[in-house]
Protein backbone atom coordinates (compact mmCIF):
# COMPACT_ATOMS: atom_id res chain seq x y z
CA UNK A 1 0.00 0.00 0.00
CA UNK A 2 1.06 3.55 -0.73
CA UNK A 3 1.98 5.59 2.33
CA UNK A 4 1.10 9.23 2.14
CA UNK A 5 2.10 11.28 5.14
CA UNK A 6 0.13 14.50 5.47
CA UNK A 7 0.52 15.04 9.20
CA UNK A 8 3.75 17.04 9.29
CA UNK A 9 2.36 19.49 11.86
CA UNK A 10 2.23 16.54 14.26
CA UNK A 11 5.75 15.39 13.52
CA UNK A 12 8.16 14.99 10.62
CA UNK A 13 10.43 12.16 9.53
CA UNK A 14 14.07 12.51 10.58
CA UNK A 15 16.05 13.90 7.67
CA UNK A 16 18.67 11.37 6.47
CA UNK A 17 21.48 13.95 6.74
CA UNK A 18 20.38 14.70 10.29
CA UNK A 19 20.49 11.04 11.25
CA UNK A 20 23.92 10.75 9.64
CA UNK A 21 25.48 13.47 11.80
CA UNK A 22 23.85 12.06 14.93
CA UNK A 23 25.04 8.47 14.68
CA UNK A 24 28.67 9.04 15.77
CA UNK A 25 27.34 10.49 19.01
CA UNK A 26 25.63 7.21 19.79
CA UNK A 27 28.45 4.99 18.50
CA UNK A 28 31.71 6.66 19.37
CA UNK A 29 31.42 9.96 21.18
CA UNK A 30 29.69 9.13 24.43
CA UNK A 31 31.24 11.81 26.63
CA UNK A 32 29.43 14.24 28.87
CA UNK A 33 30.02 17.69 27.37
CA UNK A 34 30.42 19.13 30.88
CA UNK A 35 33.51 16.95 31.53
CA UNK A 36 37.00 18.43 31.13
CA UNK A 37 38.72 15.28 29.85
CA UNK A 38 39.06 13.99 26.30
CA UNK A 39 35.69 12.26 26.28
CA UNK A 40 33.90 15.46 27.23
CA UNK A 41 35.97 17.61 24.91
CA UNK A 42 35.04 15.35 22.01
CA UNK A 43 31.39 16.36 22.31
CA UNK A 44 31.35 19.85 23.79
CA UNK A 45 32.42 21.37 20.48
CA UNK A 46 29.54 19.68 18.72
CA UNK A 47 27.06 21.19 21.18
CA UNK A 48 28.45 24.67 20.52
CA UNK A 49 28.33 24.14 16.77
CA UNK A 50 24.67 23.13 17.05
CA UNK A 51 24.00 26.24 19.12
CA UNK A 52 25.40 28.36 16.30
CA UNK A 53 23.30 26.53 13.72
CA UNK A 54 20.11 27.06 15.71
CA UNK A 55 20.94 30.71 16.40
CA UNK A 56 21.61 31.38 12.71
CA UNK A 57 18.18 30.12 11.66
CA UNK A 58 16.36 32.63 13.87
CA UNK A 59 18.92 35.48 13.77
CA UNK A 60 19.92 35.13 17.42
CA UNK A 61 23.32 35.04 19.14
CA UNK A 62 24.47 31.51 20.07
CA UNK A 63 24.59 32.45 23.76
CA UNK A 64 20.87 33.19 23.61
CA UNK A 65 20.01 29.58 22.72
CA UNK A 66 19.18 27.07 25.45
CA UNK A 67 18.66 23.43 24.54
CA UNK A 68 15.54 21.80 25.93
CA UNK A 69 13.69 18.50 25.58
CA UNK A 70 10.55 19.57 23.73
CA UNK A 71 8.27 22.46 22.83
CA UNK A 72 6.13 21.97 25.91
CA UNK A 73 9.17 22.37 28.14
CA UNK A 74 10.07 25.60 26.39
CA UNK A 75 6.60 27.08 26.77
CA UNK A 76 6.44 26.04 30.43
CA UNK A 77 9.88 27.51 31.07
CA UNK A 78 9.15 30.79 29.30
CA UNK A 79 5.81 31.40 31.01
CA UNK A 80 6.40 30.00 34.50
CA UNK A 81 9.95 31.34 34.52
CA UNK A 82 8.68 34.83 33.68
CA UNK A 83 5.83 34.63 36.18
CA UNK A 84 8.27 33.82 38.94
CA UNK A 85 11.04 36.18 37.91
CA UNK A 86 8.71 39.16 37.43
CA UNK A 87 6.27 38.44 40.23
CA UNK A 88 7.21 41.68 41.99
CA UNK A 89 6.35 43.64 38.83
CA UNK A 90 2.85 42.33 38.24
CA UNK A 91 0.55 39.35 37.96
CA UNK A 92 -1.13 39.74 34.58
CA UNK A 93 -0.41 37.72 31.43
CA UNK A 94 -2.02 38.15 28.01
CA UNK A 95 -2.35 35.18 25.69
CA UNK A 96 -4.89 33.87 23.18
CA UNK A 97 -7.65 31.28 23.10
CA UNK A 98 -5.99 29.38 20.25
CA UNK A 99 -2.61 28.61 21.83
CA UNK A 100 -1.21 25.11 22.09
CA UNK A 101 -2.15 23.32 25.33
CA UNK A 102 1.48 23.74 26.46
CA UNK A 103 0.71 27.47 26.79
CA UNK A 104 -2.98 27.31 27.75
CA UNK A 105 -2.58 24.74 30.50
CA UNK A 106 0.48 26.52 31.87
CA UNK A 107 -1.54 29.74 32.08
CA UNK A 108 -4.45 27.94 33.72
CA UNK A 109 -2.02 26.59 36.31
CA UNK A 110 -0.79 30.12 37.02
CA UNK A 111 -4.38 31.33 37.48
CA UNK A 112 -4.65 28.97 40.44
CA UNK A 113 -1.54 30.62 41.88
CA UNK A 114 -3.09 34.08 41.77
CA UNK A 115 -2.14 35.31 38.29
CA UNK A 116 -4.72 36.99 36.08
CA UNK A 117 -4.74 35.75 32.52
CA UNK A 118 -6.41 37.44 29.56
CA UNK A 119 -7.25 34.95 26.83
CA UNK A 120 -7.77 37.05 23.71
CA UNK A 121 -10.60 35.85 21.47
CA UNK A 122 -10.20 35.32 17.73
CA UNK A 123 -12.62 36.06 14.90
CA UNK A 124 -14.26 33.46 12.67
CA UNK A 125 -11.13 33.33 10.54
CA UNK A 126 -9.10 32.63 13.67
CA UNK A 127 -7.35 36.02 13.69
CA UNK A 128 -6.63 38.41 16.56
CA UNK A 129 -7.71 42.00 16.96
CA UNK A 130 -4.53 43.86 17.91
CA UNK A 131 -6.49 46.84 19.25
CA UNK A 132 -8.04 44.45 21.75
CA UNK A 133 -4.61 43.15 22.65
CA UNK A 134 -3.39 46.66 23.31
CA UNK A 135 -6.50 47.46 25.36
CA UNK A 136 -5.91 44.40 27.53
CA UNK A 137 -2.54 45.71 28.72
CA UNK A 138 -2.52 46.98 32.32
CA UNK A 139 0.23 48.23 34.64
CA UNK A 140 0.28 44.69 36.01
CA UNK A 141 1.00 43.02 32.65
CA UNK A 142 4.30 41.15 32.71
CA UNK A 143 4.02 38.95 29.63
CA UNK A 144 2.37 38.69 26.23
CA UNK A 145 2.39 35.15 24.82
CA UNK A 146 1.16 34.67 21.24
CA UNK A 147 2.02 31.75 18.97
CA UNK A 148 3.77 32.55 15.69
CA UNK A 149 1.53 30.18 13.73
CA UNK A 150 -1.33 27.93 14.73
CA UNK A 151 -0.81 24.18 14.58
CA UNK A 152 -4.40 23.37 13.55
CA UNK A 153 -5.32 26.06 11.04
CA UNK A 154 -1.85 27.21 10.02
CA UNK A 155 -2.88 30.82 10.66
CA UNK A 156 0.12 33.14 10.93
CA UNK A 157 -0.13 35.82 13.61
CA UNK A 158 1.32 39.32 13.10
CA UNK A 159 4.29 38.74 15.35
CA UNK A 160 6.23 41.84 14.30
CA UNK A 161 3.25 44.08 15.11
CA UNK A 162 2.67 42.36 18.44
CA UNK A 163 6.37 42.73 19.20
CA UNK A 164 6.08 46.44 18.49
CA UNK A 165 3.12 46.75 20.89
CA UNK A 166 5.05 44.85 23.56
CA UNK A 167 8.04 47.15 23.08
CA UNK A 168 5.85 50.26 23.27
CA UNK A 169 4.68 49.25 26.75
CA UNK A 170 7.94 47.63 27.82
CA UNK A 171 6.33 44.20 28.22
CA UNK A 172 8.07 40.90 27.73
CA UNK A 173 6.96 38.92 24.63
CA UNK A 174 7.01 35.13 24.28
CA UNK A 175 6.09 33.24 21.12
CA UNK A 176 5.56 29.54 20.58
CA UNK A 177 7.15 29.27 17.13
CA UNK A 178 7.09 25.47 16.97
CA UNK A 179 5.01 25.46 13.76
CA UNK A 180 6.59 28.53 12.17
CA UNK A 181 10.28 27.65 12.30
CA UNK A 182 11.38 25.94 9.11
CA UNK A 183 8.25 27.00 7.22
CA UNK A 184 8.57 30.79 7.48
CA UNK A 185 11.46 33.20 7.87
CA UNK A 186 11.81 33.70 11.64
CA UNK A 187 13.87 36.64 12.86
CA UNK A 188 13.82 37.19 16.61
CA UNK A 189 15.31 40.67 16.33
CA UNK A 190 12.86 41.95 13.75
CA UNK A 191 9.99 40.38 15.71
CA UNK A 192 11.07 41.94 18.99
CA UNK A 193 10.54 38.73 20.95
CA UNK A 194 12.25 38.01 24.26
CA UNK A 195 11.44 34.30 24.37
CA UNK A 196 10.86 31.92 21.47
CA UNK A 197 10.33 28.17 21.47
CA UNK A 198 11.15 25.77 18.66
CA UNK A 199 10.96 22.00 18.48
CA UNK A 200 13.29 19.62 16.65
CA UNK A 201 10.87 16.96 15.51
CA UNK A 202 8.76 19.44 13.55
CA UNK A 203 11.72 20.23 11.29
CA UNK A 204 13.35 16.90 10.55
CA UNK A 205 15.28 16.41 13.81
CA UNK A 206 14.33 13.61 16.21
CA UNK A 207 11.84 13.84 19.06
CA UNK A 208 13.13 14.87 22.47
CA UNK A 209 15.02 18.02 21.57
CA UNK A 210 14.19 21.68 21.07
CA UNK A 211 15.46 25.13 21.82
CA UNK A 212 14.41 28.11 23.85
CA UNK A 213 15.65 31.50 22.70
CA UNK A 214 16.20 33.80 25.67
CA UNK A 215 17.07 37.33 24.61
CA UNK A 216 20.17 38.61 26.33
CA UNK A 217 19.28 40.27 29.64
CA UNK A 218 15.93 38.51 30.06
CA UNK A 219 15.54 37.44 33.68
CA UNK A 220 14.01 33.97 33.76
CA UNK A 221 13.70 31.51 36.64
CA UNK A 222 14.82 28.02 35.56
CA UNK A 223 12.26 25.25 35.34
CA UNK A 224 14.71 22.54 36.41
CA UNK A 225 17.00 22.96 39.40
CA UNK A 226 20.27 21.08 39.24
CA UNK A 227 23.62 21.37 37.52
CA UNK A 228 25.08 24.43 35.86
CA UNK A 229 24.49 23.30 32.27
CA UNK A 230 23.36 25.89 29.73
CA UNK A 231 24.84 28.66 31.92
CA UNK A 232 22.53 27.75 34.75
CA UNK A 233 19.46 28.25 32.62
CA UNK A 234 18.58 24.59 32.13
CA UNK A 235 19.95 21.82 34.35
CA UNK A 236 20.32 18.27 33.10
CA UNK A 237 22.89 16.39 31.06
CA UNK A 238 22.72 17.35 27.40
CA UNK A 239 20.92 15.15 24.88
CA UNK A 240 24.08 15.29 22.77
CA UNK A 241 22.98 13.35 19.68
CA UNK A 242 19.59 15.07 19.65
CA UNK A 243 21.19 18.50 19.93
CA UNK A 244 23.61 17.72 17.11
CA UNK A 245 20.63 16.59 15.02
CA UNK A 246 18.70 19.75 15.86
CA UNK A 247 21.64 21.86 14.74
CA UNK A 248 21.85 20.08 11.40
CA UNK A 249 18.08 20.25 10.92
CA UNK A 250 18.18 24.01 11.51
CA UNK A 251 21.02 24.41 9.04
CA UNK A 252 19.09 22.44 6.40
CA UNK A 253 15.87 24.30 7.17
CA UNK A 254 17.63 27.60 6.59
CA UNK A 255 19.30 26.46 3.38
CA UNK A 256 16.08 25.11 1.84
CA UNK A 257 13.52 27.42 3.43
CA UNK A 258 12.49 29.25 0.28
CA UNK A 259 12.33 26.23 -2.03
CA UNK A 260 10.60 24.00 0.55
CA UNK A 261 8.01 26.65 1.30
CA UNK A 262 7.31 27.19 -2.40
CA UNK A 263 7.03 23.44 -3.02
CA UNK A 264 4.63 22.87 -0.12
CA UNK A 265 2.66 25.97 -1.00
CA UNK A 266 2.08 24.88 -4.58
CA UNK A 267 0.92 21.40 -3.54
CA UNK A 268 -1.15 22.69 -0.62
CA UNK A 269 -2.93 25.13 -2.93
CA UNK A 270 -3.62 22.33 -5.38
CA UNK A 271 -5.01 20.11 -2.62
CA UNK A 272 -7.07 22.94 -1.18
CA UNK A 273 -8.58 24.00 -4.48
CA UNK A 274 -9.14 20.40 -5.51
CA UNK A 275 -11.07 19.59 -2.34
CA UNK A 276 -13.08 22.82 -2.42
CA UNK A 277 -14.09 22.06 -6.00
CA UNK A 278 -14.81 18.34 -5.60
CA UNK A 279 -16.50 18.04 -2.20
CA UNK A 280 -19.66 20.09 -1.64
CA UNK A 281 -20.76 21.39 1.79
CA UNK A 282 -17.27 21.99 3.09
CA UNK A 283 -15.90 24.72 5.31
CA UNK A 284 -12.34 25.96 5.24
CA UNK A 285 -11.08 26.56 8.79
CA UNK A 286 -8.54 29.34 9.14
CA UNK A 287 -7.81 32.48 7.21
CA UNK A 288 -9.29 32.36 3.69
CA UNK A 289 -6.23 34.24 2.37
CA UNK A 290 -3.63 31.55 1.72
CA UNK A 291 -0.82 34.04 2.34
CA UNK A 292 -1.99 34.36 5.92
CA UNK A 293 -1.54 30.65 6.60
CA UNK A 294 1.53 28.43 6.79
CA UNK A 295 2.42 27.22 3.30
CA UNK A 296 1.89 23.57 4.27
CA UNK A 297 -1.38 23.63 6.20
CA UNK A 298 -4.98 23.02 5.22
CA UNK A 299 -7.85 22.54 7.67
CA UNK A 300 -11.26 21.77 6.29
CA UNK A 301 -14.57 20.49 7.66
CA UNK A 302 -16.92 18.25 5.74
CA UNK A 303 -20.51 18.75 6.85
CA UNK A 304 -22.58 15.78 8.12
CA UNK A 305 -19.64 13.48 8.93
CA UNK A 306 -17.29 13.02 11.87
CA UNK A 307 -13.52 13.41 11.65
CA UNK A 308 -12.25 10.21 13.19
CA UNK A 309 -14.30 8.00 10.88
CA UNK A 310 -12.91 9.96 7.93
CA UNK A 311 -9.33 9.54 9.22
CA UNK A 312 -9.84 5.79 9.60
CA UNK A 313 -11.12 5.58 6.06
CA UNK A 314 -8.20 7.61 4.72
CA UNK A 315 -5.81 5.47 6.75
CA UNK A 316 -7.08 2.43 4.86
CA UNK A 317 -5.74 4.10 1.72
CA UNK A 318 -2.46 4.78 3.49
CA UNK A 319 -3.21 8.48 3.91
CA UNK A 320 -2.20 9.96 7.28
CA UNK A 321 -3.99 13.16 8.33
CA UNK A 322 -5.41 14.45 11.60
CA UNK A 323 -8.67 15.78 13.00
CA UNK A 324 -10.08 18.22 15.53
CA UNK A 325 -12.77 15.73 16.47
CA UNK A 326 -13.23 14.92 20.15
CA UNK A 327 -12.61 11.29 19.29
CA UNK A 328 -9.04 12.02 18.34
CA UNK A 329 -8.29 14.40 21.20
CA UNK A 330 -8.97 11.99 24.05
CA UNK A 331 -11.61 14.33 25.46
CA UNK A 332 -15.33 14.82 24.91
CA UNK A 333 -14.89 18.24 23.40
CA UNK A 334 -13.79 18.92 19.85
CA UNK A 335 -10.77 21.15 19.21
CA UNK A 336 -10.55 24.30 21.34
CA UNK A 337 -9.23 26.15 18.28
CA UNK A 338 -12.39 25.38 16.32
CA UNK A 339 -14.42 26.39 19.37
CA UNK A 340 -12.57 29.71 19.64
CA UNK A 341 -13.35 30.38 15.96
CA UNK A 342 -17.07 29.70 16.58
CA UNK A 343 -17.06 26.78 14.17
CA UNK A 344 -20.42 25.03 14.55
CA UNK A 345 -19.89 22.00 16.79
CA UNK A 346 -20.66 19.20 14.33
CA UNK A 347 -18.33 20.89 11.82
CA UNK A 348 -15.66 21.09 14.51
CA UNK A 349 -16.00 17.34 14.99
CA UNK A 350 -15.40 16.91 11.26
CA UNK A 351 -12.44 19.29 10.95
CA UNK A 352 -9.63 17.55 9.11
CA UNK A 353 -6.07 18.79 8.88
CA UNK A 354 -3.71 18.01 6.03
CA UNK A 355 -0.18 19.24 6.74
CA UNK A 356 2.36 18.76 3.96
CA UNK A 357 6.09 18.33 4.17
CA UNK A 358 9.08 18.89 1.92
CA UNK A 359 8.80 15.20 0.92
CA UNK A 360 5.18 15.46 -0.22
CA UNK A 361 4.85 14.75 -3.93
CA UNK A 362 2.42 15.73 -6.65
CA UNK A 363 1.35 12.06 -6.86
CA UNK A 364 0.48 12.10 -3.14
CA UNK A 365 -1.84 15.04 -3.66
CA UNK A 366 -3.38 13.55 -6.81
CA UNK A 367 -4.12 10.33 -4.93
CA UNK A 368 -5.81 12.17 -2.06
CA UNK A 369 -7.92 14.12 -4.53
CA UNK A 370 -8.80 10.86 -6.25
CA UNK A 371 -10.07 9.01 -3.16
CA UNK A 372 -11.30 11.74 -0.81
CA UNK A 373 -14.58 12.78 -2.49
CA UNK A 374 -15.97 9.23 -2.61
CA UNK A 375 -14.80 8.55 0.94
CA UNK A 376 -16.63 11.61 2.24
CA UNK A 377 -19.71 10.65 0.24
CA UNK A 378 -19.71 7.12 1.62
CA UNK A 379 -19.79 8.44 5.18
CA UNK A 380 -22.43 11.01 4.27
CA UNK A 381 -24.65 8.27 2.90
CA UNK A 382 -24.44 6.70 6.35
CA UNK A 383 -25.15 9.91 8.25
CA UNK A 384 -28.55 10.87 9.66
CA UNK A 385 -27.59 14.53 9.23
CA UNK A 386 -27.18 14.22 5.49
CA UNK A 387 -30.08 14.81 3.15
CA UNK A 388 -32.57 14.75 5.99
CA UNK A 389 -35.26 16.42 3.89
CA UNK A 390 -36.66 12.95 3.56
CA UNK A 391 -37.40 12.65 7.24
CA UNK A 392 -38.64 15.18 9.75
CA UNK A 393 -36.55 18.32 9.81
CA UNK A 394 -34.22 18.40 12.75
CA UNK A 395 -32.66 21.45 14.28
CA UNK A 396 -29.19 20.00 13.88
CA UNK A 397 -29.46 19.52 10.12
CA UNK A 398 -30.79 23.03 9.76
CA UNK A 399 -27.78 24.37 11.63
CA UNK A 400 -25.40 22.39 9.51
CA UNK A 401 -27.11 23.52 6.32
CA UNK A 402 -26.71 27.16 7.26
CA UNK A 403 -22.92 27.07 6.84
CA UNK B 1 -6.63 0.76 18.92
CA UNK B 2 -9.77 -0.89 17.50
CA UNK B 3 -10.34 -4.67 17.37
CA UNK B 4 -10.53 -6.47 14.03
CA UNK B 5 -14.26 -6.91 14.53
CA UNK B 6 -14.77 -3.19 15.05
CA UNK B 7 -12.76 -2.46 11.92
CA UNK B 8 -14.77 -5.06 9.99
CA UNK B 9 -18.09 -3.49 11.01
CA UNK B 10 -16.70 -0.02 10.38
CA UNK B 11 -15.40 -0.91 6.94
CA UNK B 12 -18.40 -3.02 5.89
CA UNK B 13 -21.26 -1.79 7.99
CA UNK B 14 -24.34 -4.02 7.92
CA UNK B 15 -27.85 -2.69 7.43
CA UNK B 16 -27.04 0.92 6.63
CA UNK B 17 -29.99 3.01 5.54
CA UNK B 18 -33.55 3.87 6.40
CA UNK B 19 -36.77 1.85 6.39
CA UNK B 20 -39.70 3.56 4.74
CA UNK B 21 -42.82 3.40 6.88
CA UNK B 22 -40.77 1.98 9.74
CA UNK B 23 -42.72 0.62 12.69
CA UNK B 24 -40.37 2.36 15.08
CA UNK B 25 -37.66 5.02 14.82
CA UNK B 26 -35.24 5.94 17.61
CA UNK B 27 -32.49 8.51 17.84
CA UNK B 28 -29.88 9.13 20.53
CA UNK B 29 -26.85 11.35 20.93
CA UNK B 30 -26.26 14.87 19.69
CA UNK B 31 -23.81 16.60 17.46
CA UNK B 32 -22.01 18.37 20.30
CA UNK B 33 -20.68 15.08 21.62
CA UNK B 34 -19.94 13.96 18.08
CA UNK B 35 -22.31 10.99 17.85
CA UNK B 36 -25.87 10.68 16.57
CA UNK B 37 -27.44 7.26 15.96
CA UNK B 38 -30.77 6.68 14.33
CA UNK B 39 -32.36 3.22 14.25
CA UNK B 40 -35.32 2.12 12.10
CA UNK B 41 -37.34 -1.02 12.95
CA UNK B 42 -39.75 -3.32 11.17
CA UNK B 43 -41.76 -5.48 13.59
CA UNK B 44 -43.97 -8.44 12.76
CA UNK B 45 -45.95 -10.19 15.51
CA UNK B 46 -43.64 -8.93 18.23
CA UNK B 47 -40.52 -10.06 16.33
CA UNK B 48 -38.04 -7.59 14.87
CA UNK B 49 -37.81 -8.53 11.20
CA UNK B 50 -35.61 -5.72 9.94
CA UNK B 51 -33.36 -3.04 11.41
CA UNK B 52 -31.50 -0.27 9.62
CA UNK B 53 -29.32 2.53 10.92
CA UNK B 54 -27.85 5.88 10.08
CA UNK B 55 -25.01 7.20 12.20
CA UNK B 56 -22.94 10.36 12.45
CA UNK B 57 -19.92 9.51 14.52
CA UNK B 58 -16.54 7.94 14.94
CA UNK B 59 -15.42 4.42 14.07
CA UNK B 60 -16.83 3.01 17.30
CA UNK B 61 -20.20 4.67 16.76
CA UNK B 62 -20.54 3.23 13.27
CA UNK B 63 -19.36 -0.25 14.30
CA UNK B 64 -21.68 -0.49 17.32
CA UNK B 65 -24.63 0.68 15.19
CA UNK B 66 -23.87 -1.98 12.62
CA UNK B 67 -23.46 -4.65 15.30
CA UNK B 68 -26.70 -3.85 17.10
CA UNK B 69 -28.68 -4.22 13.89
CA UNK B 70 -27.26 -7.71 13.42
CA UNK B 71 -27.96 -8.62 17.02
CA UNK B 72 -31.54 -7.33 17.00
CA UNK B 73 -32.84 -8.89 13.81
CA UNK B 74 -34.90 -11.99 14.64
CA UNK B 75 -35.27 -11.12 18.31
CA UNK B 76 -38.56 -10.51 20.08
CA UNK B 77 -39.19 -7.05 21.44
CA UNK B 78 -38.51 -8.28 24.97
CA UNK B 79 -35.24 -9.93 23.95
CA UNK B 80 -34.18 -6.76 22.14
CA UNK B 81 -34.95 -4.67 25.20
CA UNK B 82 -32.62 -6.91 27.20
CA UNK B 83 -29.71 -6.08 24.84
CA UNK B 84 -27.25 -3.74 26.55
CA UNK B 85 -24.56 -1.40 25.27
CA UNK B 86 -22.13 -3.64 27.13
CA UNK B 87 -23.32 -6.71 25.17
CA UNK B 88 -22.83 -4.81 21.89
CA UNK B 89 -19.27 -3.81 22.75
CA UNK B 90 -18.50 -7.36 23.91
CA UNK B 91 -19.79 -8.73 20.61
CA UNK B 92 -17.22 -6.44 18.95
CA UNK B 93 -14.43 -7.84 21.16
CA UNK B 94 -14.44 -4.65 23.21
CA UNK B 95 -13.94 -0.94 22.57
CA UNK B 96 -11.13 1.36 23.69
CA UNK B 97 -11.83 2.66 27.20
CA UNK B 98 -12.40 6.25 26.11
CA UNK B 99 -15.10 5.11 23.67
CA UNK B 100 -17.18 3.21 26.23
CA UNK B 101 -19.14 6.19 27.46
CA UNK B 102 -19.34 8.40 24.38
CA UNK B 103 -19.76 6.15 21.37
CA UNK B 104 -21.38 3.07 22.86
CA UNK B 105 -25.01 4.11 22.47
CA UNK B 106 -26.32 1.66 19.90
CA UNK B 107 -28.50 -0.38 22.30
CA UNK B 108 -29.96 2.87 23.63
CA UNK B 109 -30.92 3.84 20.08
CA UNK B 110 -32.54 0.44 19.57
CA UNK B 111 -34.49 0.84 22.82
CA UNK B 112 -35.64 4.29 21.73
CA UNK B 113 -36.91 2.79 18.48
CA UNK B 114 -38.79 0.11 20.42
CA UNK B 115 -40.30 2.76 22.68
CA UNK B 116 -41.45 4.60 19.57
CA UNK B 117 -42.91 1.40 18.15
CA UNK B 118 -44.78 0.65 21.37
CA UNK B 119 -46.12 4.19 21.50
CA UNK B 120 -47.44 3.82 17.96
CA UNK B 121 -48.98 0.39 18.40
CA UNK B 122 -50.57 1.20 21.77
Amino acid sequence: MKRIYLDNNATTPVHPEVLEVMLPFYRDFFGNPSSVHWAGREVSGAIEKAREQVAALINAAPAEIVFISCGSEGDNHAIKGTAEALRDKGNHIITTTVEHPAVLETCKGLEKKGFNITYLPVDRDGMLNLAELEKAITDQTILISVMWANNETGNIYPINEIGAIAAKYGIRFHTDAVQAVGKLPVDVQKAGVHLLVLSGHKIGAPKGVGALYIKRGTRLTPLLDGGHQERGRRAGTHNVAGIVGLGKACELAGEHLVENAAHMRRLRDKLEQGILDAVPDNKLNGHPDRDRRLPNSLNISFAYIEGESLLLNLDMYGIAASSGSACTSGSLEPSHVMGAMCVEVSLAHSSTRFSLGAETTEEDIDFVLEVLPATVQRLRDMSPLYDCKKTEPCEMCETVKRI
Amino acid sequence: MYSDKVMDHFTNPRNVGEIENADGVGEVGNASCGDIMKIFLKVDENVITDVKFKTFGCGAAIATSSMVTEMAIGKTIEEALALTNQAVSEALDGLPAQKMHCSNLAADALHEAIKNYRGKSA
